[in-house]
């Protein structure tokens, strides 16, 4: 064989493994997509929303109960989260623009985002749980909110930089003062990319389990008081899951089914949102 | 953004007007699984009457101890009875609930429940891994030939501090030497072999998962799921079904005292049909939240004067009416009926 | 910055003091967490040591002995396998979608693969029980065994019974978690290659792999590595999805089909049910580890992420 032909063979098998790495990637998304698929719409019934929890072992019954802890815990968090979010990535990319302090924090932030949730939720037990002796949807609210801020604010941060700085001068130039600025006119050019990055945030903390087993704990009733313990789809399908019972198992796929279709569906709108607002 | 902003205030008016229209009253209590499935159907029926949502997760026993200790929950519920000194020290009540049996659960091709006859000593040799494979001499002999596949057994016990670990541990330490030297008893111990299930449900659903497993569960839990279940040896030399007869025979056998905060073991029962691992389930209240140990109370004796036929339902052995006037006398005494 | 035009007042002030204070939060958020893993874990620390908690095997409830080491071990064992699957993986998608694949194929497969990080954790952990543990314990790990089974080291790897509950499906369903991290970010440096460099090798007669392996790889290595760093980060740290299928055990496994516990996993399980102060004092000791084993991983990752943009900006 010549040199001129091993080289070919190896230029074809290198680049056949790589787009079978690909494939291999796709594979994984479409089998356990096409799972959840599968298992969840068979197992989704109207039941699923309108019912809440019946006892262990019986048939029948739904997660109305965790559709509606999961909703306040998640939209109690995004309360917290966002503002304080938004406006610590407003500090840092406009009055702390350049400094030490803003490269500082926006590397803590990004390392943040990584750290283990089940932690955030052992930290949330230690200060909210145990010194007020109830476990409380708040506490869940707060431990995702914890997960939530530092990607809210690194978006913002990012977003605001995309703004650019002459438009800025042209407001001071009519006399507007800095806070001015940046709520009437920086926010605006910005709102696409911030909204996102909240779109986004929500999506990953909605699918947040660990940091929810020990702050928000469960519920086998429906109940909206957030000063005690709340259900959540995620704990619910934990318990489900691991439990024994085939309803349960059905009632966990179907909410899987759905909560994969919300996260999806949220990711997936803010990518094109982003793609639609700084793409073109 | 002025959009989002209103949105989001919305949304707390929303919301803080759904926490004003939150009227029911409710109750957290957690910790063992082993009574699960019953307390969850006797809150599902009392809510139904009287509005109260009593909200029972199961977490395990330890949890339950560890939990009300912390005063996070209304009541703790745990299979291990805690000695009289330690509640002091917690300043905890304590009083029986109901009574029931853990079984061995087995999936081996082809065995039926109530096939399988095991004894103290096989039981504590597959679970510290000294009897490795299922036809193992020692087994078959004792199954009088019954064939057994040549596979290696696989143990599941619970990942979790579990009251049904008390109870199995308690009884293994009753029955085999080795097992007290080596592991002894309690609600979480160091496992020689084996894979970890969290809570009954867990272990129920692994043991139904994995082939040529066997595992111990509260029996509601081996009934509900079509589990294969074994026959026991018990203290009087007997080969015994687990059934509600058994499990009541061994309660028969109890003495609950008041004055110990009803401290009891069933484990090894001396009676004749006694199943010999079974145990009542505890309700560990905070000695000095009364209010709440009242709504507590007020369940558990609805459930005591409504809930015998459905904790049979279940195979839970009711507690007599003697007891439960007993329990009821502590409650007095205790000021919290 | 041009300040001169800014005017200063007192609502400006006060806004810059409140967006001040919110940037400030991530500070106080590390450090509290910090300093409330610390002050939890006392009692464990004092008791235990650094050393001799990290290389106690036993975690022994009934006798109040604690060492992470069997934990940590399966952290770090479950991390590896998942790292030895994924970043191959990960690399190769990366090429097909920026070097290999037609252009009207490059974006959705790139947004695909990149779907899979958005899918919830517990999604993996119940797929991984009903779906993949089953298949896993009935053909691949018994193939694997007949196969790999009788070779003299590497077979140990490939004792006992396969439950489908054991590291081997743990680290595979990890894998499939953290593919996407690495595949994008080494796309994003595979990109940065400056194509003049590419196609000046093209012209010297390179085939499309010899300009991948010369090229874009050595140029990119940074990037790459940060990437792998990344998802290492996320490995160690990910709960719900091994929580289902690691089958809880607190052994030092010696084969892929054991069971084993990682401190995530632990945590999920024993930490609501702690009923000693020891016991949960332990626990938080673990979650101090991991905190400070994911901090590390994660702040070496911006390291190299960092320096590998400062490369490619000049």
């Amino acid at each position: 064989m010549t040199r001129e032909q091993t080289r070919k063979i190896e230029n074809y098998i290198a680049l056949s493994l790589s787009g079978l790495a690909a494939l291999a990637g796709l594979f994984w998304l479409v089998f356990i997509l096409g799972d959840v698929l599968v298992h969840g719409l068979g197992a989704l019934t109207p039941d699923l929303f309108l019912k809440d929890a019946v006892p262990a072992g019986m048939t029948g019954g739904g997660l109305r109960h965790a559709f509606v802890g999961q909703l306040l815990v998640t939209l109690a968090a995004t309360l917290i989260g966002v503002p304080l979010g938004v406006l610590g990535g407003t500090f840092l990319a406009e009055y702390a623009r350049g400094t030490h302090f803003a490269r500082v924090i926006s590397i803590l932030a990004d390392i943040m985002v990584s750290v283990p949730s089940i932690v955030i939720g052992a930290f949330a037990y230690a200060i909210l749980v145990r010194p007020l002796h109830h476990f409380s949807g708040w506490a869940g609210a707060v431990a995702l909110a914890i997960i939530m801020i530092p990607v809210v604010l690194r978006t913002t941060e990012d977003m605001l930089t995309l703004v650019p700085w002459t438009i800025r001068e042209a407001a001071f130039a009519l006399g507007a003062p800095y806070y001015k600025v940046i709520i009437q006119v920086v926010y605006r050019g910005a709102a696409t990319g911030i909204l996102t990055g909240v779109i986004l945030s929500i999506a990953r903390v909605a699918g947040e389990t660990a940091p929810l087993l020990f702050t928000s704990f469960n519920n086998a009733f429906f109940s909206t008081d957030m000063n005690g313990p709340l259900a959540s789809l995620t704990v619910s399908i934990f318990q489900y899951a691991m439990g024994p019972y085939d309803d349960w198992h059905r009632q966990a796929w179907a909410a899987s089914f759905v909560i994969t279709l919300f996260i999806l569906g949220l990711t997936i709108a803010g990518r094109a949102l982003l793609k639609w607002r700084y793409k073109k | 953004m002025k959009k989002i902003l209103s949105i989001a205030v919305l949304a707390v008016v929303l919301s803080s007007s759904l926490f004003a229209a939150q009227a029911a009253e409710t109750l957290n209590g957690a910790g063992a699984s082993f009574p699960y499935p019953v307390y969850s159907a006797w809150a599902f029926e009392y809510n139904k009457i009287s509005g109260v949502q009593l909200n029972y997760q199961s977490i395990g026993s330890g949890g339950g101890i560890k939990q009300i200790t912390e005063r996070t929950v209304d009541f703790g519920a745990s299979d291990a009875p805690q000695k009289p000194e330690k509640l002091a020290t917690g300043k905890l009540l304590q009083f029986p609930a109901v009574v029931g049996g853990v079984v061995f659960v087995v999936n081996i091709g082809g065995v039926k429940s109530g096939e399988l006859k095991l004894d103290g000593s096989t039981a504590c040799k597959i679970f510290l891994g000294d009897i490795k494979k299922w036809n193992d001499k020692q087994i078959e002999a004792m199954n009088g030939g019954m064939k057994l596949p040549d596979a290696d057994i696989t143990v599941v016990h619970r990942s979790d501090g579990s009251g049904t670990t008390a109870i199995f541990t308690d009884y293994l330490s009753g029955v085999c030497p080795a097992w007290k030297d080596k592991v002894g008893g309690g609600t979480s111990v160091n496992w020689p072999v084996g894979i970890g299930g969290k809570g009954n449900e867990g272990v129920a659903n692994y043991v139904a998962k994995t082939a040529n497993s066997i595992g111990y569960v509260e029996f509601a839990y081996a009934k509900q799921n079509n589990l294969v279940h074994t026959k026991l040896k018990n203290k009087a030399g007997a080969f015994v079904e687990p059934s509600f007869a058994s499990f009541e025979n061994a309660a028969e056998t109890g003495t609950f005292d008041p004055k110990q905060d009803f401290y009891l073991w069933l484990t090894n029962a001396p009676g004749k049909n006694a199943w010999p691992i079974a145990g009542a389930t505890f309700i560990l209240l905070a000695k000095e939240k009364t209010e709440a140990n009242k709504k507590v109370v007020k369940f558990f004796d609805w459930s005591f004067q409504n809930g015998d036929a459905k904790a049979k339902e279940l195979v839970y052995v009711p507690l007599p009416k003697t007891l439960k006037d007993k329990i009821r006398g502590y409650w007095k005494a205790n000021g919290i009926l | 910055m041009t300040t001169e035009a800014k005017k200063r007042n007192i609502p400006d002030l006060l806004f810059s003091l409140l967006t001040g204070l919110a940037s400030f939060t991530i500070i106080l958020l590390i450090l509290g967490i910090l300093a409330t893993l610390l002050t939890e874990s006392w009692p464990a620390i004092r008791k235990f040591g650094f050393f001799r908690f990290l290389f106690t095997v036993e975690w022994n409830p009934v006798k109040e002995v604690f060492g992470a080491a069997s934990t940590v071990y399966g952290t770090l064992l479950t991390t590896f396998f998942a790292l030895l699957f994924a970043i191959p993986t990960a690399i190769g998608i990366a090429i097909f979608v920026t070097e290999i694949a037609p252009n009207f194929l490059k974006g959705p497969i790139g947004a695909a693969i990149e779907l899979l990080a958005a899918i919830p954790s517990i999604i993996y952990g119940m797929w991984g029980l009903f779906t993949l543990a089953p298949i896993m314990s009935k053909y691949i790990e018994p193939a694997l065994q007949k196969w790999f089974g009788s070779l003299p080291v590497l077979g140990m790897l490939f004792r006992g019974t396969p439950l489908g509950i054991d590291l081997l499906t743990a680290s595979v369903i990890l894998a499939i978690m953290i593919i996407p991290f690495t595949a994008s970010i080494s796309r994003d440096s595979f990109n940065l290659t400056p194509s003049v460099v590419k196609e000046s090798a093209y012209a010297m007669g390179a085939t499309q792999w010899e300009v991948v392996k010369d090229v874009v790889l050595p140029y990119s290595k940074l990037g790459v590595f940060g990437g792998a760093v990344l998802s290492l980060g996320r490995a160690l740290g990910e709960t719900m999805a091994v929580a289902f299928v690691l089958g809880n055990n607190h052994r030092i496994a010696t084969s892929l089909f054991d069971a084993a516990s990682t401190i995530t996993v632990t945590l999920a399980n024993e930490f609501a049910e702690a009923d000693s102060d020891l016991y949960l004092s332990s626990l938080y000791y673990l979650a101090l580890v991991l905190f400070g084993l994911s901090f590390l991983a994660l702040a070496t990752a911006k390291l190299f992420l960092l320096r590998a943009e400062k490369k490619y900006s000049r």
